[in-house]
């Protein structure tokens, strides 16, 4: 049985979670200097199992950037993030299957089909889903396009492809940079109730966004980034 | 992490570049296409006689096979790169040495194996031996898989970049050196009816020392570019 897999149901407890207050993404000091302009400076935070943060700020105040810090992908200029106490580059193997991050670019092959892309998805995260994949396309309103390749969809019909990633994976946080864009009215209302029901099972989601989400008091955190 | 997850990422990996080289196949086509016209360009430019074609035969077929894989680099991560799966791969629970390591796979078998293929027809077309050709194509098999290697490294450094071409054959070429030197001496002591074995070892040591290093260079790369 692989290690992941076992660690990967633990995340996904939220009883087990709230007896583990380790289980959370703590962030210090984190500081970014881009060309000589400080993006942000000493910016911390934490965030527990049941918890969103959404990260408020004009265009160019560095909400992409925190978020691809968030994920390891770029390296802070001063600060850490750590995951269950643990820097993630020493922790990487369990923050990445903990982890989904999905970007302004969402990665969805245009010659690949929807059921195609999960399917490469699915071996990258290790996850054996609960629900199949066409499952997850019916639940994103792609039924009936599993089999045509993604150029042929719309710019909201391949966000909503790269969407179905979150509900393949078994992870606990998800990391989301503009998740609403592209999407119709009923499609982000769609993704919103997903969002709200992932915190609501115990799970994390960041998110960069102007739209409300509606969630209890105590469940959202936000960040407004000042240039 | 047990074995076989890891084998499937790869596995799935390697499939899913192969499918999106037979969809784009067109472009799959240009580095032959190269190969062939640049190699029929010698006996109209140089001379037809026979003599003089034998003896530039094997080191017109290695630059032209050299050129033609650095023409077919490029593409092993651009369009990864642009639309956001490179990024999915980085956050892969997976090494992403192995994951590397079958993009490069799938790339020697859509680039390499085809001039491998096609080095016989040319070599007669210079008036090569025919004793020397099992000697070309076991060069070009073993050198083959090695460009594709080393050159990975390049394009994972250059690929960030707007225009990284000539920085990429800068990088690549001089690297290129000992393949070709061992590989194009192999083939003319063999039109000699000389031993061979000891180029073949050489450039057997040196398929195992690229295949064991290039992929976690090319990860490291891969990160450094991405930041």
């Amino acid at each position: 049985m692989p290690l992941t897999n076992t660690l990967l149901t633990q995340f996904h407890m939220p009883q087990t979670n709230t007896q583990k207050p380790e289980s959370a993404l703590t962030v210090t000091g984190l500081t970014c200097i881009r060309d000589d302009r400080t993006l942000f400076k000493g910016l911390g935070f934490s965030l527990q199992p049941g918890q969103a943060l959404q990260i408020e700020g004009p265009n160019g105040s560095g909400k992409t950037t925190i978020l691809r810090i968030l994920c390891g992908l770029t390296l802070p200029t001063e600060g850490e993030v750590l995951w269950n106490n643990l820097p993630i580059e020493e922790n990487r193997t369990d923050y990445m299957a903990a982890m989904d991050f999905i970007g302004h670019a969402h990665g969805i092959k245009k010659e690949l089909t929807p059921l195609e892309n999960l399917q490469v998805a699915m071996a990258m995260a290790n996850t054996h889903a609960a629900q199949s994949i066409e499952g997850v396309l019916e639940q994103v309103g792609l039924r009936g396009f599993e089999d045509v390749p993604a150029i042929t969809l719309s710019a909201g019909q391949c966000r909503r492809v790269a969407l179905g990633r979150l509900l393949l994976s078994k992870s606990l946080l998800w990391i989301l940079d503009e998740p609403f864009t592209a999407l119709d009215v009923q499609g982000q209302a769609q993704i919103e109730s997903m969002l709200v029901n992932h915190v609501e099972q115990g799970g994390m989601v960041i998110l960069t966004s102007h739209h409300p989400l509606a969630l209890k008091d105590g469940m959202l955190k936000t960040i407004n980034l000042r240039p | 992490m047990s074995e076989a997850s890891l084998f499937n990422a790869f596995y799935t990996v390697l499939k899913r570049d192969l499918t999106l080289a037979y969809r784009t196949r067109t472009e799959m086509v240009n580095p032959m296409l190269f190969f062939i016209i640049v190699i029929s360009l010698f006996p109209l430019a140089v001379s037809p006689d026979p003599k003089v074609l034998q003896s530039l035969a094997p080191g017109v077929i290695w630059v032209a096979a050299l050129l033609a894989t650095l023409l077919s680099l490029d593409s092993m991560f651009r369009s990864d790169f642009d639309d956001g799966a490179l990024e999915q791969m980085l956050l892969s629970v997976h090494p992403v040495s192995v994951i590397v390591l079958g993009k490069v796979l799938a790339h020697w078998m859509v680039t390499g194996i085809p001039l491998l293929i096609l080095s016989p027809l040319l070599a007669v077309l210079l008036h090569m031996p025919s004793d020397s050709i099992p000697a070309l194509m076991t060069t070009l098999a073993l050198g083959g898989p090695i460009l594709s290697l080393v050159g990975a490294i390049g394009v994972a450094l250059t690929v960030g970049l707007r225009r990284g071409g000539v920085l990429l054959s800068l990088l690549i070429l001089p690297l290129y050196i000992p393949v070709l030197i061992f590989a194009a001496n192999a083939v003319s002591n063999a039109a000699a009816g000389l031993a061979i074995a000891g180029q073949l070892y050489f450039l057997g040591a040196l398929l195992a020392l690229a295949l064991t290093l290039a992929p976690v260079a090319t990860a490291a790369a891969l990160r450094i570019s991405l930041r």
